[in-house]
């Protein structure tokens, strides 16, 4: 007889931030962990992660920024689209993961006092994000990897480094009972029993050809459990970087750290009679000899409250816009990204790490000459679907705040309809103005057509969570205990980390991916252990063997296949193809027939794969095996992105569509649903509603400072004086109307 | 307004990125030869590939040692004409900031994806030589077992001993100068340049050796970076054993090697002599007190 207690053990697939922390906190409770990664996990990609990572502190704290505003600026960032209570947790939580990675040693940069130094990032105002010079993701990947090795001496942790996930194994009831995994050095394939699986496998970045990601973020996992019927959220929405340096090789990030410590963007420009900015004439100027009145700061100019700090889909949309337009360096498509105004003791102490990677790959300083960037494919809000229990109060505060804010929104709907008819036709508008312009026309032929241009109507302000019961925090996050938080639909199958595709919803503010990489790991670690402790079927050990085997079978047929396939079709090159095709159709911008015209490529790189040729059919160490295998799961992961880019008509963060310009809540304030059809190999994609009962999805401006403030109506419910609103001051303190209990200690609610 | 990402396919198309007019500029044909086995001491060969490297004005950025072997990859054809495979390697962030692709390249030990072929094939027809390093176990090609290195990592018990997970409040508060001090160490990403540069760090394929064999600079320096925290030191005597043990600093024959291959330019042999001083305060106090 088997003991299920002894014998239960976790699988965390993926070594890096997410994968760490969840190893750390599932082995602290005593939990046996086997941790898969295609690299020794102290080579992950969250090495990459430069700038820092967010949280409230206690400077900003009195500057008026709470975990509150955390939790708002992150919604309003990824415009609505986040299901709110995992976001509200994940921002109580943040201020708690900064003190840990403190503890574990992490050296953040440190002001004068010896306190935790700060810096802006991107969509805040206020100083919240935390750094360790710029090579931030490095040095907090190091701290989980050495925890990790402590547990590993320990004998809580066994590593599986070098070994790649192949599928999750399922039992007869459908419940995740472990996977199957190669050996890339031997080439073995085998079955690993486990009581829970948590993926914590990155991004997608490689199907996009080149990216700012590391070689093994493939997307191929996340593909792999795609495939096994594991559902996929959001798959469209792909964050592209606004500062990035090409390279043949890849794309390197150049941290938006830059523009939070007074980097500034602009290009050289001239203004004509009539003060408008057109492209300069001289081209190859040296930088530091143009004129400042011949310097464009468009971003400053555009978004005078946020200026150079905006959110990326808008800094790079704005980039690619302004390049487009004939501005770029030397007629080009860069931009200049310019910090040589800053003092070089600065720059080193906190940027060094991305001024070495400029000085390093392109040969200059920036100290001295600002950089030549353009914008890069660099993170995925979309990943696999998840769930998660909301915590005790959510519910009440979710139905009262949606009985006011219905009815707002019903008034706004229709508003927003006309909005973007309006924006539609200005969209219009501007491209005849182009026209006539590249034609020759006349000023007042121009003047005409953008006096014909209409600007939209106002929306009605919603009423948040913070107008009827203040900033302070209220249990309306995610239940810690539930074992379902972040749970595939796959029971026992987790996801983690960029994989999961909750928390940053259209698009992801800067340095919160550190922080929801972690945030998943530690928090929903615990759901993990709880899953596997309440289990109430048959433990993973005594499963019969054939479960396992038949997953190894197929594998080593799977691999069998392509080692013998000879149609002489080039994996390399198919995927090259890919990531060409998958940019132009599914990145900045977005156009039903270009999304059309993919899907028809996709058919063709299919039918192509299905004849590739491998130049190495050896089995030691075969990387070109591997790397043919991922190609195969990464057009399977590109159909979902295609797909539903073409069934999401209407713009929303970093989904721009330019035939559907505007965000059409009535119809996609929704979570994109992709579901693997296996017996047609492509992805069918549905809509599903978002939870979003504490914040209304107001409009997202970030070329003003202050969002318009709700006026409060009377309370709905008499028999609740504690709950009477303030209708001046939705910031102004009310002791004693709240409830106020620091999230973690609840009671628990069933999902 | 935008109307097409195909129009500059985003940062795929970069043409003049890479014009900085440092180095050549023209299309050229560089050689690349790579000293390949199957496995340690296995059919070891040399290889010869031909890479055309586009003129600067056509290139998508800077082209390094990586993008050589992934256009090797897919087309593995040797000078000569005999069709090959494609070649084994590590790889991971492309940034020189994970230590993956570390190999010897013109004799020098290096990451792969730093070194820019502008910098080391100028001319047409110029040649650049790759070998796997040499002080661990090739698993096949350019790739090697560095697996001691870790190993060693965690003999001097290279974390901080924190009370689990927990919400404990912040740790330890530091000045910026020891921030800075710690920071440089902390870059550390366990590459191995320094241990192959290192005269006295030697090959061994024996695991059962590892313990006793030399733990090298990246190491030593490790150990001084937990020691210098306020909760690391706690466990100071037990690294510092380790270090007066065998395989410890006393192995270190001052070539001073290691700091002038160390691509994050940490002051490895500040830490060497560090822990060296350390050591010996920690022996002497433990002669007098009679253990």
């Amino acid at each position: 007889m088997v003991t299920p207690s002894a014998q239960q053990r976790v699988i965390v697939v993926g070594g890096g931030l997410a994968g760490l922390a969840a190893t750390i906190r599932i082995a602290e409770s005593g939990m046996p962990v086997d941790l898969f990664s295609l690299v020794p996990v102290k080579r992950s990609h969250s090495v990459c992660a430069q700038g820092g990572i967010n949280a409230c502190n206690k400077i900003a704290r009195q500057q008026g920024y709470s975990e509150y505003e955390h939790f708002d600026e992150t919604l309003y960032g990824g415009d609505f689209l986040q299901h709110q209570p995992p976001v509200y947790e994940m921002a109580q939580w943040a201020p708690k993961i900064i003190d840990l990675f403190d503890r574990m040693g992490v050296p953040f940069n440190r002001t004068s006092e010896g306190q935790r130094a700060l810096r802006l990032f991107g969509g805040s105002l206020y100083k919240r994000t935390h750094f360790s010079g710029a090579t931030t993701g490095q040095q907090l990947m190091y701290a989980l990897d050495e925890q990790t090795r402590r547990y590993e001496a320990e004998g809580k942790v066994n590593k599986y480094e070098f070994w790649e996930f192949l599928r999750p194994l399922m039992d007869d009831q459908g419940v995740c009972c472990g996977i199957v995994a190669q050996d890339l050095r031997t080439m073995q394939i085998r079955a690993f029993r486990g009581d829970a699986v948590v993926m914590a496998t990155g991004g997608p970045g490689l199907v996009f050809g080149k990216s700012t990601n590391s070689v093994m973020c493939t997307g191929a996992a996340a593909s792999r459990c795609f495939q096994a019927g594991a559902k996929y959220g959001n798959p469209e929405f792909i964050q592209v970087h606004p500062t990035a340096i090409p390279g043949a090789d890849k794309l390197r990030l150049m941290s938006e750290s830059a523009r939070g410590e007074g980097g500034r963007v602009w290009v050289p420009a001239k203004k004509d009679a009539e003060g408008r900015w057109q492209p300069h004439p001289e081209s190859g100027r040296d930088p530091r000899q143009i004129p400042t009145e011949e310097r464009w700061y468009f971003l400053e100019e555009k978004y005078p409250a946020y200026g150079n700090i905006v959110p990326r889909d808008i800094a790079t949309r704005e980039i690619f816009d302004t390049c487009m337009k004939g501005f770029g360096v030397g007629g080009g498509n860069m931009v200049y990204l310019d910090l040589s105004h800053k003092s070089r003791e600065e720059l080193e102490t906190k940027l060094g790490g991305i001024i070495e990677i400029y000085r390093k790959f392109v040969g200059e300083d920036p100290v001295e000459v600002p950089m030549k960037i353009f914008p890069g494919v660099h993170y995925s809000m979309g990943g696999l679907w998840t769930q998660y229990s909301p915590n005790r109060k959510y519910d009440e505060i979710a139905k009262k705040l949606r009985e006011i804010n219905d009815p707002i929104e019903a008034r706004n709907l229709p508003v927003q309809k006309r909005n973007n008819e309006i924006l539609q036709r200005n969209y219009e508008i501007d491209q005849q103005i182009a026209d006539l312009r590249d034609k020759g026309g006349s000023d007042d032929e121009v003047q005409k057509l953008e006096d014909s241009k209409q600007t939209p109507e106002k929306l009605e302000p919603y009423v948040s969570l913070a107008d009827l019961h203040g900033k302070d925090a209220l249990p309306v996050g995610m239940d810690p205990d539930a074992p379902n938080n972040m749970m595939t639909n796959i029971p026992g199958l987790y996801a983690f980390g960029e994989v999961n595709y909750q928390y940053h919803g259209g698009t992801r503010l800067g340095a919160n991916a550190l922080l929801s990489c972690t945030f998943d790991g530690l928090f929903c670690g615990r759901s993990v252990v709880n899953f596997v402790r309440e289990r109430a079927h048959t433990p993973a050990a005594s499963l019969p063997s054939s479960i396992f085997d038949k997953g190894v079978e197929a594998e080593e047929s799977r691999m069998k296949q392509l080692v013998e396939s000879s149609g002489g079709e080039n994996p390399y090159e198919i995927a090259k193809e890919l990531g060409l095709e998958m940019t132009a159709s599914s990145t900045v911008i977005k156009t039903g027939p270009r999304l059309e015209q993919s899907l028809n490529k996709l058919e063709e790189l299919r039918d192509r794969y299905s004849r590739i040729s491998l130049s190495d059919s050896g089995f030691w160490t075969n990387q070109n095996l591997s790397w043919a295998r991922a190609v195969g799961d990464m057009i399977a992961l590109a159909d979902p992105i295609v797909r539903g880019g073409l069934a999401r008509e209407e713009s929303r963060g970093s989904h721009y569509r330019t035939d559907f310009l505007g965000r059409d809540d009535s119809r996609f304030l929704k979570t994109t649903v992709a579901e693997f059809d296996a017996s047609t190999g492509r992805s069918k994609i549905s809509f599903e509603e978002v939870e979003r009962g504490l914040v209304g999805p107001r409009v997202r401006d970030y070329s003003t400072t202050k969002k318009s403030k709700a006026q409060v109506p009377a309370p709905t419910s008499a028999d609740d004086p504690k709950q009477s609103p303030r209708v001046s001051d939705p910031n102004a303190d009310v002791s004693g109307a709240r409830d106020v209990r620091a999230p973690g200690d609840s009671e628990k609610v069933s999902s | 307004m935008i109307q097409s990402n195909d129009d500059t396919d985003l940062a795929t198309d970069t043409r003049g990125h890479a014009a900085n007019g440092k180095g050549p500029s023209g299309a050229r044909t560089i050689r690349v030869r790579i000293k390949r086995a199957d496995s340690h001491g296995k059919n070891v060969r040399w290889e010869e590939f031909k890479v055309d490297l586009p003129s600067a004005g056509e290139r998508d950025g800077a082209i390094n040692v990586i993008a050589c072997l992934q256009q090797i990859a897919s087309n593995p054809v040797t000078v000569d004409g005999t069709r090959s495979t494609p070649v084994t390697y590590e790889s991971g962030c492309l940034e020189e900031v994970c230590g993956s692709c570390t190999m010897v390249i013109n004799g020098k030990v290096r990451q792969a994806c730093s070194c820019l072929v502008d910098d080391y094939a100028p001319n047409d027809g110029d040649l650049i030589t790759l070998e796997p390093m040499s002080k661990f176990p090739v698993v096949r090609d350019l790739w090697v077992d560095r697996s001691r290195l870790f190993k060693a990592l965690a003999s001097v018990k290279a974390w901080v001993p924190i009370d689990g997970t927990y919400d404990l409040g912040e740790g330890p508060e530091e000045t910026p100068d020891e921030q800075q001090t710690r920071y440089k160490l902390s870059t550390c990403m366990s590459c191995g340049c320094c241990l192959e540069a290192c005269p006295q760090y030697t090959l061994e394929e024996d695991e059962s050796k590892f313990d006793e064999s030399f733990v090298g600079a990246a190491v030593i320096s490790q150990a001084r970076y937990f020691n210098m925290h306020e909760t690391g030191a706690t466990m100071k005597k037990q690294r510092l054993d380790t270090l007066a043990g065998p395989g410890g600093i006393n192995n270190c024959g001052n070539s001073q090697n290691c700091v002038k291959v160390c691509p994050k330019e940490i002051p490895l042999t500040e830490s060497i002599a560090a822990m060296g001083r350390s050591v010996t305060l920690h022996r002497i106090k433990e002669f007098f007190s009679g253990r």
